[in-house]
């Protein structure tokens, strides 16, 4: 079981309480616990079990404008003490500076609704293991599947944060995950791919026999890709890496990248980014939602958010220090998005992949090719060619690229939006890409 | 050394019995016990931005018999605790019975001495080469929009307790110094990023002002790059300078080449034993015993002595990377590749200091043998699908060979290529092996390791450059 809110608080209380003592006039603290256990299967048979039991405790201490901080997954007295010591004493060493504070009082989350991100129902190994099986007997039907791996992770985390203002707040949250893997071989040519579910909540998930056959199909497609000649093309991106693209976004909006001027979007407030269909939302308050949260990492309130209305951007992702920075209110974005998504499109996938005569779909990139400096993006990918709306031949050993800012401005989106992550997007496609091939 | 029962209610002499009696009946195992502190001192935007310590301390607990492993930690040393995983483990290999091997290798080589980087340095000197860099960097014009300088430093003490009461310690120090700079001329933004570091104190990469040498290589590789057209499209020669861009043998065979994937016949690399993978001429081992490199181990995390692996001997593939479990079952000995991020996580056959070795040629014949290609002199990450053998990297320094001759500067762009053939595409071999400058880090199933890599210059005939130039 996890440790409850009156143990987490009890710790919490007592490190800000100490702190104060030993001259901080400032404290934020946030003290984790989290149970979790995984089991693998490989080939039908347990590979792996691995149980997590683990503390962590985060410390920021402030003195006036100076401010350090200190985490541990050691939670006795003794150490926290010895640490929040440590912790007070770089404090005082390290410089003044003036954008470093708590958030401002009125900020702060009063709104505790229920989001229902927390089921206690416990899954033992033994039951893990038979829907694992279930999933790997679906996956290793086809004769040409000759490798599955799945793995049942169940995580149960209970969390508070707490601040010298008063503020003290945090609740339980759960995640239950199935996955498989599955490698198919054609001659001497192997090809891998998966498919997973992940839910708030075990009644919720996807049947393991539906997640096997679609890790298998979507390996078996895989065999025998062809290298494309180099060529300007129409790129349909698909949902498994459709919502990179909004990941990039939100990397481009954050205060912090505005405010040290590394942002390919700094100063785009107001412009036209995107076509003019386009929103992009970011909805902390879904139920069961996988980002969902009711503040942030500073407990700063989470409220949704239009980011992209129009196609125009209406906002930075801001959080305290980089807001008081560029004179901005914290939007409760430290730490990040929640549930982002591009609101639904209109055109259903069988037209947007018809859209020209010739099209590349792409299921995955690999690298870690943008630089958000610049917007400049360059990946490897595979996927498959696609002639008048229908799937020829898989390709893979080719990159793709092109540059954010005329990325954006050429998204087409279709009306297939679901929520699997806790960033979303539907399929899209983006006309003018370069991809390099033979 | 710490004692990790200190304040326990058990000390060695219990915990080795609670070890003992749980892997009875086990084919390997161990309790890993780890206490690690790290720091981290950033200055950005000419501030003293962060300045964080971390401290953590844990066991894991793993029992493995036949291919079944059992992993069970916590941050709770306790009689409890621990009784509480060996119960676990029991219970997940409760249906097998294995026989415990007690083979492991000695040493009494040590590749780097026993030293905490963090309190060996005052916090007050970090501080002052921080704004001194800055400063530095700042000073070189006003085409300098952002500076950021970090220090990172660790001090991670383990102690493997096995069967039969056999313990193994190692204290590993490592440390990275790390610069990026972001110039800005006629509204164009370049970025350079440069670091070194290793596993001895700060002061021995710092010393002669040497700071002054990671910022200036910073800052020309961020000017190299405001001067950079698009860079082409599709298949062409590729020249690599020596050193960190041996990132590319790290992704495109380092990974294949490492024990799990072989043993569940899923590497491009499974049936290609004693086969030519590579050109005459390329040599390829992973050395865990340099001294003081950021790769290299004293003992692996399973307590096997590191050792140098030939993995290709001229062409030919020799030997995989092995931890105890893969080598039991593929019938071969550990090769002290077993490693771990940390207690958190479990053993996996890893990379620790991957080098190609020289070979006969100058870079110049190889730049003057290319018509039309390009040279690759510094890169970021990479990744490879183990599988399918495609892997990519992306240049953060590179240039146009026309004609023999080097032209100019290209922007970032990835190259992709195919693992299990890429190697036969080599066909000269620099004379000019140079080893990185200590700053690599691995990502395998989630954990991260600090890894090096080493080769000389290289010419690929055939690689995919992934630009916007058709």
């Amino acid at each position: 079981m996890v440790k409850d809110q009156e143990y987490l608080n009890n710790i919490a209380s007592q490190t800000i309480e100490y702190s104060k003592k030993l001259g901080a006039t400032d404290v934020n603290v946030e003290v984790v616990h989290s149970i979790s256990e995984t089991v693998n299967l490989r080939n039908k048979q347990l590979d792996e079990s691995n149980r997590s039991d683990s503390f962590a405790i985060g410390i920021t201490t402030y003195i006036n404008k100076k401010k350090s901080t200190i985490s541990s997954s050691n939670l006795s007295k003794d150490n926290i003490k010895i640490l929040t010591e440590r912790c007070i004493e770089t404090a005082k060493i390290t410089p003044d500076d003036e954008f470093n504070s708590l958030p401002d009082k009125e900020l702060m989350a009063k709104n505790f609704e229920s989001l229902d991100l927390y089921d206690e129902f416990h899954v033992p190994n033994n039951k893990k293991i038979d829907i694992l099986k279930e999933a790997e007997e679906a996956a290793s039907k086809e004769t040409k599947i000759i490798n599955t791996e799945t793995d049942f992770t169940e995580n149960k985390s209970n969390f508070v944060l707490a601040n010298s203002n008063g503020f003290i707040n945090g609740y339980k949250t759960s995640n239950f995950n199935i996955s498989c893997v599955a490698v198919a071989k054609k001659d001497s040519q192997m090809e891998r791919d998966y498919d997973f579910t992940t839910k708030r909540h075990f009644s919720d998930l996807i049947n393991p026999k539906n997640i096997g056959e679609s890790a298998a199909a979507n390996t078996i497609k895989k065999l025998d890709p062809k290298k494309i000649k180099s060529e300007k093309i129409g790129i349909v991106f698909d949902k498994k890496i459709s919502k990179g693209i909004l990941n990039v976004l939100s990397s481009a909006i954050s205060a912090g990248a505005i405010s040290r001027g590394t942002s390919f979007l700094k100063n785009k407030i107001g412009e036209e980014i995107f076509p003019k269909s386009l929103n992009v939302i970011d909805n902390p308050k879904i139920k069961k939602g996988l980002g969902s949260k009711n503040f942030d990492s500073e407990g700063v309130e989470t409220n949704n958010l239009k980011l992209i209305e129009n196609g125009v951007l209406k906002s930075y992702l801001v959080d305290t220090y980089y807001g008081k920075k560029l004179n901005l209110k914290s939007n409760g974005r430290c730490g990040g998005t929640s549930n982002l998504y591009f609101e639904n499109g209109s055109i259903p996938f069988e037209k947007l992949l018809k859209s020209s005569k010739k099209n590349l779909y792409i299921t995955e990139t690999i690298g870690h090719g943008t630089n958000l400096v610049t917007g400049d993006y360059s990946v490897g990918a595979n996927g498959f060619m696609v002639e008048n709306g229908e799937f020829i031949y898989p390709v893979s050993e080719i990159t793709i690229a092109g540059n954010f800012k005329e990325i954006f401005k050429n998204i087409t989106l279709a009306n297939d939006l679901e929520f699997k992550y806790s960033t979303n997007a539907p399929t899209l496609l983006v006309e003018g890409m370069i991809v390099a091939g033979r | 050394m710490s004692n990790f029962f200190k304040n326990s209610d058990l000390d060695n002499t219990k915990a080795e019995r609670i070890v003992s009696d749980t892997l009875n009946n086990c084919d390997d195992g161990e309790l890993y016990l780890e206490n690690s502190k790290s720091e981290s001192i950033l200055l950005d935007d000419n501030k003293i931005k962060n300045s964080s310590y971390s401290s953590d301390l844990g066991y894991g607990f793993r029992a493995i018999t036949g291919e079944v492993v059992a992993y069970s930690h916590s941050n709770d040393i306790s009689k409890d605790s621990i009784l509480k995983s060996s119960e676990n483990l029991k219970d997940t290999l409760k249906s097998k019975k294995g026989t415990y091997n007690h083979e492991i290798p000695k040493s009494n080589k040590k590749y780097y001495e026993d030293l905490n980087p963090i309190e060996e340095k005052s916090q007050n000197s970090k501080i002052k080469i921080l704004n001194d860099v800055n400063n530095y960097i700042r000073s070189k014009g006003d085409i300098v929009s952002q500076v950021t300088a970090s220090f990172l430093g660790e001090h991670k003490e383990i102690e493997i307790i096995r069967s039969n009461s056999e313990v193994l310690k190692d204290v590993r120090p490592l440390v990275r110094f790390n610069v990026s700079v972001v110039l800005e001329k006629n509204g164009k933004k370049e970025t350079g990023v440069y670091g070194i570091g290793g596993r001895q104190s700060y002061d021995e990469y710092l010393k002669n002002e040497n700071w002054k040498h990671v910022c200036d290589e910073a800052f020309r590789i961020a000017n190299v790059n405001l001067k950079s057209k698009p860079a082409p499209a599709g298949e062409m020669k590729v020249v690599l300078g020596p050193g960190w861009p041996a990132i590319l043998i790290h992704e495109a065979i380092g990974h294949g080449l490492e024990g799990d994937f072989n043993r569940k016949k899923t590497s491009a690399f499974h049936n290609l034993m004693g086969q030519r993978v590579a050109s005459e001429g390329v040599t390829i081992v992973d050395d865990g015993t340099l001294n003081l490199r950021r790769g290299s181990l004293t003992i692996d995390d399973e307590g096997t002595p590191t050792e140098n692996t030939v993995l290709i001997e001229n062409g030919i593939l020799k030997n995989f990377m092995q931890d105890r479990l893969n080598a039991r079952l593929m019938n071969t000995k550990s090769t002290g590749s077993g490693r771990r991020e940390s207690y958190k996580h479990v053993v996996l056959p890893r990379m620790r200091n991957t080098m190609m070795l020289s070979g006969k040629y100058s870079q110049d014949e190889m730049i003057r043998s290319v018509d039309k290609g390009i040279f690759a002199v510094s890169f970021g990450g990479g990744q490879v699908d183990i599988t399918s053998g495609k892997f990519v990297f992306n240049c953060t320094e590179a240039y146009e060979i026309n004609n023999g001759k080097i032209g100019s500067p290209i922007k970032g762009a990835t190259l992709i290529g195919d693992g299990p053939s890429i190697l036969k595409e080599v066909s000269m071999v620099g004379n000019d092996m140079k080893l990185d400058p200590g700053i690599g880090t691995c990502g395998k199933a989630g954990q991260g390791v600090p890894v090096g890599v080493a080769q000389p210059s290289i010419l690929i005939n055939k690689m995919t450059v992934g630009g916007t130039q058709l």
